[in-house]
């Protein structure tokens, strides 16, 4: 940052003899583009508040914590390890994916990319197989964010023998000694993740910061549908609209309802039934038609024709 | 007597700071780094042991300085050195290799000669274990 006159002139020194008057943190704030980055996310992700504050407390953090290591109070380096839990659907994978981008920008990590593995990546399947197969993910990692998805599939506690228990404990050592090099992000579902911390405290202590991904609501979903459309390049016709908001009450009462990925599934087979819809028209056809979504392609849903009787998968028809 | 094979071995040892930076510029290139060790550091034996296996897709210095701290405790009293692998089609070659870790008290080469028919003179030259 650059000190301004009035700050020279203070006197007051911090340990390394180097002024240390008022900081101006907006400034540093400014300088350092992080607002862009957390922005976007604002922008880009519907909902989510406890996540997207938790994000904007880490970047806090980071940011005041370059100010003091300017000014010689070092601290260490926070430990960034992260558990993301909530409901199939909610965006942890999705946030996590911009994780690297945003620990990257606020200077965390020295590289923006992120590995993104399951217990296959990392459990052999004979002896001796597991460490190298562990260690080999880990080094891919290195320098930036290691995403392990599903993590409680590592820990089989009907299995003494597992091979699962060696990944974790090479894990855990290099979550505690490379700290600098490598933020580990663990993603599952709220309950299955609660039962793996609790036969695995050595994990929960080594990871900061626990952020529940909550549900979303009516309106979130069909702000995201929006967004998926347009992404897609459709769109919604005002009655299409509000045909999907009513499936979107049917299908949340259903069982295997996965948020966000529901709502992706939904869409893509309105898209099937649009396409097939406007093929048999037989005449030639506007860009119009060709890219709005109407009510017919919504209500033949099974979701909303069948009240619910879901086929053997759970998909909702 | 200090063994001079590869990139940087007429310089100064390399620290560990420079190590990685050099590491990090392979992998920016593109390149598969592998870290090999031997205690015949001969200029005629180009099979070195292979630490572990050859790195490939790795984004970040760190794997490689992590393998490298390893094999240095397993081979403190041994040379260590790091090659970087161009598998682009044409190259299929090391680019670059170089020393990292070197014994406390390095062997010498000792060259001999030896009268061959018609006075041809044969020259070898062999690791004399350091004294």
């Amino acid at each position: 940052m650059d000190m301004r006159s009035e700050d020279m002139l203070s006197g007051d020194l911090s340990p390394d003899g180097r002024p240390a008057g008022p900081i101006d943190l907006q400034a540093e704030f400014t300088e350092s583009e992080i607002g862009s980055v957390l922005d976007a996310l604002d922008a880009e992700l519907v909902g989510l508040k406890p996540v997207k504050l938790r994000i904007r407390q880490i970047a806090a953090l980071l940011l005041v914590d370059r100010v003091r290591a300017r000014l010689g109070l070092t601290a260490g380096a926070p430990s960034l390890h992260m558990s993301f839990t909530g409901n199939p659907g909610t965006g942890k994978t999705t946030v996590a994916m911009r994780m690297a981008e945003i620990l990257h920008r606020l200077g965390y990590i020295r590289r923006n990319h992120l590995v993104s593995v399951t217990r296959d990546d990392l459990v052999g399947q004979y002896i001796g197989h597991t460490a190298p197969k562990t260690k080999e993910v880990l080094k891919r990692a290195m320098g930036g964010v290691l995403f392990i998805d599903e993590a409680y599939y590592l820990y089989r506690p009907e299995n003494e023998r597992d091979y699962g228990q060696e990944a974790i404990e090479i894990l855990l050592q290099v979550m505690e000694n490379q700290r600098d090099d490598l933020v580990v992000i663990l993603a599952g579902y709220a309950e299955r993740m609660e039962t793996f911390f609790r036969s695995n405290p050595g994990f929960r202590s080594r990871v900061a910061h626990h952020v529940d991904f909550p549900d979303y609501g009516d309106g979130e979903l069909l702000d995201i549908a929006g967004r998926m459309l347009a992404g897609q390049n459709y769109r919604f016709s005002a009655s299409g609209e509000a045909a999907f908001r009513l499936y979107v009450e049917a299908r949340r009462a259903q069982p295997h309802f996965a948020n966000a990925r529901s709502i992706r599934n939904a869409l893509d087979r309105a898209r099937l039934r649009q396409a097939s819809r406007i093929f048999a028209l037989g005449r030639p056809l506007s860009v119009e038609e060709l890219t709005t979504l109407t009510e017919e392609d919504i209500l033949a849903s099974r979701v909303l024709t069948q009240g619910g009787a879901l086929g053997p998968a759970g998909q909702g028809g | 007597m200090r063994i001079t094979q590869g990139c940087f071995s007429f310089l100064p040892d390399l620290t560990d700071a420079q190590i990685t930076s050099q590491a990090q510029y392979c992998i920016e290139q593109g390149w598969a780094l592998g870290i090999e060790y031997t205690d015949d550091p001969h200029p005629r034996n180009t099979y070195w042991e292979m630490w572990e296996l050859p790195m490939f897709d790795l984004a970040d210095a760190a794997g490689v300085v992590r393998e490298l701290v390893a094999c240095r405790q397993a081979h403190p009293e041994k040379y260590i050195r790091i090659n970087a692998f161009d598998s682009t089609h044409g190259w299929e070659t090391v680019r670059m290799s170089f020393i990292v870790n070197r014994p406390a008290r390095e062997p010498e080469l000792v060259l001999t000669r030896q009268e061959g028919p018609g006075r041809n003179q044969i020259y070898a030259m062999t690791v004399r274990p350091a004294s």
